[in-house]
């Protein structure tokens, strides 16, 4: 799930200054489940900007905000509204693909974290930034790109200490969590696998698995 | 060749020290410092931005110190520069003559004094050594070739020998010798027994490579309970701790004590022939470094 934290509100309103009439975009999916883009944050930002003088005239909640064709379907009922803004309270994915539909400036609610495990709701975990050349298989499942510190895919630095990361002592060292869970699954011989050569990929990606397509 | 891999060819016990670019634009006390060892050890690590405190750059020491006719070890880590960065600097270093490098990961810069900078780590220490494979084979981190002689490197890695649990420290050095790693110089240990299991492990891995023992020489007991609370793989025993305590108490010297703790260190792992030598990290002592050989009766010109 991509998880996202709502801005310091002084931070939404400095950037909706001038803005007299808004509408909301909400996501039922990720913002939702982190509490930063459901039904209740949309009502309670409404509250937050109509106290702030800031007039809301519509706001919606897609199923995924990030979809464009979803996206599109939703903001008809923004038609005919004298509008000023849109403020997206979704991902900056969604943020993006809500601006790429109106004519209208669109303001971010949210910093956009990271992709991450719920433990439950309201706890999140990075776990994955997206490298695109997993090594999960010879890594018991534990990513040490993003669960250690320095990314490190060929074993542990020199760096912990009672099995805490040297960056953030309120970590576990992943090689300690990898090690641990190689050993209980009887895979120790995968930490001599080679991780091989690492690229770093050109951004923007895409990637497109229709007919006929590259 | 460096004088450090010519002593491990030969089999002869090598001594490494260890020397810090300046946090400033005058290399003069560096160079005073390393000039001191000439003819003491075989090789002076030259430090890049340890504990990610900013300093002047590794190779920009080891320049210096190679046109002063001294030995410098390049410490590379992949904190700082991406592939291209770290190519380029091990092609300048070469072509100055300079071929022996330690390849480290390096201390993240939230550790460190600049603690926004931003961590590269586009390659780590095993990547580091695969780099050097490539520039020996003539290639560049692209694949493409260079122009030219192939340089030749002789690197080496880093090893923590007290690590819990200690087969994923021993499956890494595994991973830096397959990556092409010659030579192990370790952090430090204080009793040829908390050397001796990673030691074992190496054999039963049936890793073949001469590794250099790291010795601090302790100043004062102080400084050992901070660097037992607070640096990863230092375990220093608490005789040793009470020693130079008990040295202060008496009106003695703990900085002389810990000399000779570190010379008899240094003594026994020759005399047992425990390991290929020793890497003596003086943190700002190194001036003690030839009394400290002689105590312990090593001197490499023999
Ligand atoms: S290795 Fe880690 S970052 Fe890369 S795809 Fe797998 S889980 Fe994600
Ligand atoms: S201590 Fe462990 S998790 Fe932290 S940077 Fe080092 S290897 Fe990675």
């Amino acid at each position: 799930m991509i998880i996202t934290r709502k801005k310091e509100r002084e931070a939404l309103l400095a950037m909706l200054r001038g803005v007299r009439r808004a509408a909301l975009v909400g996501c039922a999916s990720c913002a939702a489940a982190c509490q930063t883009g459901g039904e209740k944050e949309l009502e309670e930002t409404k509250a937050f900007l109509e106290d702030h003088g800031i007039q809301v005239l519509a706001a919606v909640l897609p199923e995924e905000c990030c979809h464009k064709m979803l996206v599109k379907r939703d903001l008809k009922a923004l038609r005919g509204l004298e509008l000023d803004a849109v403020v997206c309270l979704a991902c900056g994915d969604g943020v993006q693909t809500v601006a790429d539909n109106v004519a209208l400036p669109v303001y971010p609610a949210n910093d956009t974290l990271f992709l991450g495990q719920v433990e439950r709701v309201g706890i999140f975990h990075e776990y994955c930034r997206m490298c695109g050349d997993c090594v999960l298989g010879a890594t018991g499942g534990i990513c040490p790109v993003t669960r250690c510190a320095k990314g490190l895919v060929n074993g542990p630095c020199g760096g912990q200490k009672d099995g805490k990361c040297e960056v953030n002592p309120e970590n576990d060292c992943a090689w300690i969590l990898i090690y641990r869970r190689l050993e209980r699954l009887g895979k120790l011989d995968s930490l001599l696998i080679p991780a091989g050569q690492r690229h770093e990929h050109a951004h923007p990606a895409h990637l497109n698995l229709r007919e006929g397509a590259k | 060749m460096s004088q450090l891999e010519k002593a491990l060819r030969a089999g002869q016990f090598a001594v490494t020290a260890e020397v810090a670019p300046p946090k400033g634009a005058d290399l003069a006390p560096a160079l005073e410092t390393a000039r001191a060892l000439r003819g003491k050890v075989h090789g002076l690590n030259v430090t890049d931005m340890q504990s990610a405190c900013l300093k002047a750059s590794s190779l920009g020491l080891c320049v210096a110190l190679k046109q002063a006719g001294l030995e410098p070890i390049l410490q590379m880590t992949g904190r700082d520069r991406n592939r291209m960065a770290l190519a380029a600097d091990l092609l300048t270093a070469a072509s100055f003559g300079i071929d022996t490098v330690l390849a480290l990961t390096g201390d993240h810069p939230a550790v460190g004094d600049c603690r926004d900078a931003k961590p590269v780590y586009d390659l780590d220490s095993v990547g580091i050594l695969e780099l050097l494979t490539e520039l020996q084979a003539g290639r560049d981190c692209g694949g493409n070739p260079l122009t030219g002689v192939a340089p030749q490197y002789f690197g080496g890695a880093s090893a923590t020998p007290v690590y819990d649990p200690l087969p994923l420290q021993i499956a890494k050095v595994k991973r830096k010798v397959d990556a092409g790693a010659r030579f192990i110089q370790t952090q430090a240990v204080f009793t040829a027994e908390s050397l001796l299991p990673f030691l074992e492990g190496l054999d039963r891995a049936g890793i073949n490579i001469p590794v250099l023992a790291g010795i601090i020489p302790l100043k004062s007991a102080g400084m050992a309970k901070f660097m037992n609370d607070h640096v990863p793989g230092i375990a220093v025993p608490q005789e040793q701790i009470d020693a130079l305590a008990a040295e202060k108490s008496a009106g003695g010297s703990p900085a002389q004590l810990g000399i000779r703790m570190a010379a008899e260190l240094a003594a026994r792992l020759r005399a047992e022939k425990l390991c290929a030598g020793i890497h003596i990290m003086a943190i700002g002592g190194e001036k003690y470094i030839p009394g400290l050989l002689e105590q312990a009766g090593i001197d490499m010109q023999e």
